[in-house]
């Protein structure tokens, strides 16, 4: 589904952010990067959703190399990715109701899907008495769920969570940890990023190591649902 | 889907204006200076025309002629002179009417009246007053009079005299200041807007520049930037119409004030011409207001798209 061949990131600045980067990611697999912080975690999953574009090398989404695509096209693939930030990068000036059916505004849906759909995916994430409440108004666990579910809420193909557990204490992260098991259950591929040895133990996934912008284990297991 | 996206463009930037009352409250004062400075420039170019008008008409060439001289001579001369392009108008007093003018004007005058009875006869000729469509033209009509003109030539035996050289320096002076005055008022309106409309620009910028995560953030999430940039740019319309409201009805009393206070000054009431004429220019501004405003906002949010 997704592959790095042979990618580096050096930044302006000269930081050196992946490395030689060789890496498949397979269709509804459960992929965990794991790493101390600055190890290029981040930078990897930026490069899936062409936040980042490698100095050299090629990132390929279903065999095509995503730095062909148009802005159009970009705009079309990031439909089919769902993202969850450590910081969940929420729209503040949106209520939790809000920022999810902006997610689906913006791929084209039905106002009917948006008012059906909506308390469904926040009922989901355990949010429903909070759907009019702004995220300035909610606890970092309420933020991390209502992040997910805007994540989640056009089905993607795949969804990348950045740390996202990162700012939570453990019931909110075992809470976290549930929900992006249930939804790789579901078929979506789930690449999840941390540097917490507890969430790493909590999910019998492929576990791949970096340290320094270079993979440095991986314990490939080829379709592994949990 | 077009109607369904507008809609909710425009639903989007609605509820963002109204969420951050802070932001758009100076966002739609800086706009509404922005407009009022053009809405002043208007009617202070309005003015300034009024006054140029007024004053052009106030000049004049006066041909006076012999008191033999034929009026059908008098009246050919003054539909040659009709005839040129830069002749605005040509009027003719004949020399019973500048008889009947002069009583009227020394009708308390005894004397002069007396002396002028003592004379027999009528001792005036007849003129002719020629205005000009441009104050600069005055010179090139009064050298068709005087010159080596046929003009001239075939009417030097009725023409007893031209006022032009007495009137030249009034004249040139005028030409100098009316000049001066159109110059310095479209300078003055052009750096007045640039100013202005930089300073809008700056003030949308800066509301978009607080919003360039979420700017991010929705691109993250697949919303085009058409998407992305559509609430913002309605948002900068609504400052634009807000700020168009609040500067037609201030207007109203500031133009009515100036009126009373230095009315006498300017030749036109400065406040029965905005009310006479609030369609014209509240259409133009509110023009401008919405434009300024959607094209900030679209400039300012694409700085942030690249994501």
């Amino acid at each position: 589904m997704i592959q790095f061949v042979n990618v580096s990131k050096v930044f302006p600045n000269g930081a050196v952010g992946v490395e030689h980067v060789n890496l498949e990611i397979e269709k509804g697999e459960f992929l965990t990067l794991v790493g101390p912080s600055g190890a290029g975690k981040t930078t990897l999953t930026k490069f899936i959703s062409a936040e980042e574009s490698p100095s050299e090398g090629t990132v390929l989404y279903d065999n095509v190399d995503l730095q062909t695509f148009s802005s159009s096209e970009l705009t079309s693939l990031r439909r089919k990715i769902g993202t969850v930030f450590q910081d969940f990068r929420l729209l503040a000036s949106k209520t939790a109701y809000e920022n999810i059916a902006f997610a689906m505004e913006a791929a084209g849906k039905s106002d009917e899907e948006i008012i059906s759909d909506v308390p469904h995916v926040l009922q989901l994430v355990d949010l429903q008495d909070r759907m009019y409440h702004f995220p300035s108004q909610l606890s970092g666990g309420e933020k991390q769920r209502l992040a997910i579910a805007r994540a989640i809420i056009n089905q993607p193909e795949i969804l990348i969570a950045d740390e996202p557990t990162g700012n939570l204490d453990s019931a909110n992260t075992a809470e976290v940890i549930h929900i992006l098991k249930k939804i790789n259950d579901l078929g979506t591929t789930v690449v999840l990023t941390t540097h917490d040895r507890q969430v790493m133990d909590a999910i019998p996934s492929r576990v791949v190591t970096m340290e320094k912008g270079r993979i440095v284990g991986d314990d490939k297991k080829p379709i592994s649902r949990v | 889907m077009f109607w369904v996206t507008l809609k909710r463009v425009m639903k989007s930037g609605w509820v963002n204006f109204k969420r951050n009352p802070l932001v758009s409250s100076a966002s739609v004062l800086v706009t509404t200076i922005t407009l009022s400075v053009i809405t002043a420039l208007f009617l202070f170019n309005a003015s300034l025309s009024s006054m140029i008008i007024s004053l052009e008409d106030k000049v004049d060439i006066a041909v006076y002629f012999t008191v033999d001289a034929q009026e059908e001579k008098i009246l050919a001369l003054k539909d040659t002179l009709s005839k040129i392009p830069e002749v605005k108008s040509v009027e003719y007093v004949s020399a019973d009417e500048e008889v009947l003018a002069f009583r009227d004007r020394h009708a308390d005058d005894y004397l002069t009246l007396q002396a002028l009875d003592e004379l027999g006869g009528n001792p005036f000729g007849g003129s002719i007053r020629i205005k000009a469509k441009d104050s600069g033209q005055y010179e090139s009509i009064a050298s068709l009079l005087e010159g080596d003109s046929e003009v001239a030539r075939e009417n030097s035996q009725i023409i007893e005299r031209i006022n032009f050289a007495q009137n030249k320096l009034v004249i040139e002076r005028l030409n100098s200041l009316i000049d001066g005055a159109r110059k310095g008022g479209g300078a003055t309106t052009l750096i007045l807007s640039i100013i202005s409309i930089i300073i809008m620009y700056t003030t949308v910028r800066l509301t978009i520049y607080m919003s360039r995560e979420e700017i991010g953030v929705m691109r993250l999430v697949g919303a085009s930037s058409s998407y992305v940039r559509g609430p913002f740019v309605f948002e900068g319309m609504l400052y634009g119409a807000f700020a168009w409201l609040i500067t037609m009805l201030m207007f109203l009393p500031i133009t009515y004030v100036v009126t009373r206070s230095i009315g006498s000054l300017i030749s036109i009431n400065l406040y029965q011409y905005y009310v006479s004429h609030l369609f014209s220019i509240g259409s133009i501004v509110l023009l401008i207001g919405l434009t300024l405003g959607a094209i900030s906002s679209f400039l300012a949010a694409r700085r942030y798209l690249n994501v």
